[in-house]
């Protein structure tokens, strides 16, 4: 590992100040990330500004009635509060159903949005990579890609965003608060993840050196009747192979209004606003449910070893909808 | 500007089971590192290095979390208990003396990481925590009731090559009071899927 000087910040300006004097630094949240990268020398910075301090740990509800998150509310206090319990339950088991205990206790809101793929040749650094190395290669497209990207993906990468959280956050229109030396801006969480045409390595609509400060959740009722349900290779503890995230509002058999997004298909969470336009007025039944899946994986542009992807996220999404088409009734 | 030269190491103090340690780290060194090379703390183990394992698993303000993720000089100021910190004395905590009851181990290599875990475990249980496992998460279901699905799930970051899945869920039960005969009824059911599911 590179050596690097450590320093806590006091405050936000000063965090945003530290990292503006220094390009090769970095923000160290709960580290579940990003120490790790740099124990494998994907990461190499030479100053590590602690922001865990910062005060920027507070879950609130805003005026509209949505909720306002910090940047560094552990995931494990994310899930387990109240309201996002109560208003975002989706939110809640997304969170719960990624990474462990421990490391729950550790990572935070901000640093969960800016991990990086758990791609093997990216965390690989004897291997290519466009995302790690510029205009070095992607070994994936036609290596080991059995858990790569079906949407949205490039002849210049095909690795997948691994948050569970950000589905979530996708499906309910999460706005993303940052920092910047030139004061503060804000984006869409769909707008925050740019697509990958040819530039992998440039991931997020984040300006050079700015520190997200948190997570805006608009008002959203809909999300009162929420799921997330992620499939994996083992029942506990593992990256999902395909994910979704889905909320219904169904009034005398037909669909009022829908949310749905996908998680472990695409370089980003993959808001599914096909299959929403798709759902909307229509009976909720299952052969609704399948066309709306339909419309939205009509685009996907599968590998030799993923297509297994496509039907997996069409059961899901049909499963999922089911499920909540099925509570609505009760 | 050019930016300030950095130290890249500091002197820190570590507070550990209550007793406050002077030390100058390297920042590279991990707490995990920290505590075995250097204290001679040697109860928490090092098993992937990598946070996928929990052989390491510590309580750093009461919260469980992996050592080997967290830099031994952002420790500074967090109260950090490890396994070696968890008796009174003589007197073993109820986590520990289940394990030993129940078999909860074999090789015990991973058993100071799982009981650190266990006794997180438990409290996030009793503060209401929902998890995974948990059917409905809504505040208004109330706390789930600690099933053998629920332990497993709630265990599943501490790994144990040795397969003592099911004494291990079944020490978690008895210390944290959860019904013990459903337990026993439904290991002997569920004895594969709780292999499955921890591994």
């Amino acid at each position: 590992m590179r050596e690097f000087g450590y320093e806590r910040a006091d405050d936000v300006s000063g965090a945003v100040a530290l990292l503006a004097a220094d390009p090769d630094a970095r923000f160290l949240g709960g580290g579940t990330n990003l120490v790790d990268l740099m124990k494998t020398g994907v990461e190499r910075p030479a100053r590590l500004v602690d922001v865990r301090e910062l005060p920027l740990d507070g879950i609130e509800p805003t005026a509209d009635g949505g909720l306002r998150i910090g940047a560094t509310v552990t995931n494990s206090d994310l899930a387990a509060h109240p309201a996002v319990r109560r208003s975002y339950p989706a939110l809640t088991q997304a969170v719960l159903a990624g990474a462990s205990g421990q490391l729950r206790n550790m990572a935070t809101v901000g640093g969960n949005l800016l991990q990086r793929t758990r791609c093997g040749y990216f965390t690989d650094v004897s291997k290519p990579c466009n995302k790690r190395v510029p205009g070095s290669g992607c070994p994936a497209i036609t290596g080991e890609h059995h858990n790569h990207a079906i949407l949205g993906a490039s002849g210049h990468c095909v690795a997948v965003h691994p948050s569970d959280m950000g589905v979530a956050l996708a499906a309910f229109d999460a706005v993303v608060t940052y920092e910047t030396a030139d004061g503060p801006g804000e984006s869409p969480l769909t707008d925050f993840y740019l697509p990958v045409g040819d530039t992998p390595d440039r991931e997020t609509a984040l300006p050079p050196g700015a520190l997200i400060t948190g997570i805006t959740l608009p008002p959203a009722p809909v999300a009162a009747r929420s799921r997330y349900r992620k499939v994996r290779e083992r029942a506990s503890y593992a990256f999902a192979i395909g994910s979704a995230a889905a909320a219904l509002d169904v009034e005398d058999g037909v669909v009022r209004d829908a949310r749905l997004a996908f998680g472990a298909v695409a370089s980003r969470p993959w808001r599914a606003r096909a299959a929403e336009e798709v759902l909307i007025g229509r009976p909720a039944d299952g052969e609704t449910f399948a066309a709306a899946a339909d419309a939205e994986l009509g685009a996907a542009r599968p590998l030799p070893d993923n297509g297994y992807k496509v039907t997996l996220m069409r059961n899901l999404v049909v499963a999922v909808l089911t499920e909540l088409a099925e509570e609505a009734a009760r | 500007m050019a930016p300030a030269p950095s130290s890249t190491s500091s002197a820190v103090v570590l507070n550990i089971n209550g007793e406050k340690h002077q030390l100058t780290v390297d920042h590279r060194t991990t707490l995990l590192d920290a505590l075995r090379e250097r204290l001679d703390l040697t109860g928490t183990k090092k098993g992937c290095d990598q946070g996928q394992c929990g052989a390491c698993t510590v309580l750093v303000d009461g919260r469980r979390a992996v050592s080997c993720l967290n830099l031994a000089v952002a420790a500074e100021g967090r109260e950090i208990t490890t396994i070696e910190g968890m008796a009174e004395g003589d007197r073993l905590h109820p986590v520990q003396q289940a394990f030993l009851d129940l078999d909860g181990y074999q090789c015990g290599y991973c058993t100071p990481g799982q009981i650190c875990s266990a006794i997180a475990v438990i409290e996030e249980h009793a503060a209401g925590w929902p998890s995974a496992a948990t059917e409905d998460v809504r505040p208004e279901a109330g706390p789930p009731p600690l099933t053998p699905e629920e332990i497993r799930e709630r265990m599943s970051g501490n790994l144990c090559r040795c397969g003592a899945y099911v004494s291990i869920v079944q020490a978690v039960a008895r210390a944290a009071g959860a019904d013990e005969a459903a337990v026993g009824e439904d290991d002997a059911n569920q004895g594969e899927t709780a292999k499955e599911t921890a591994a």
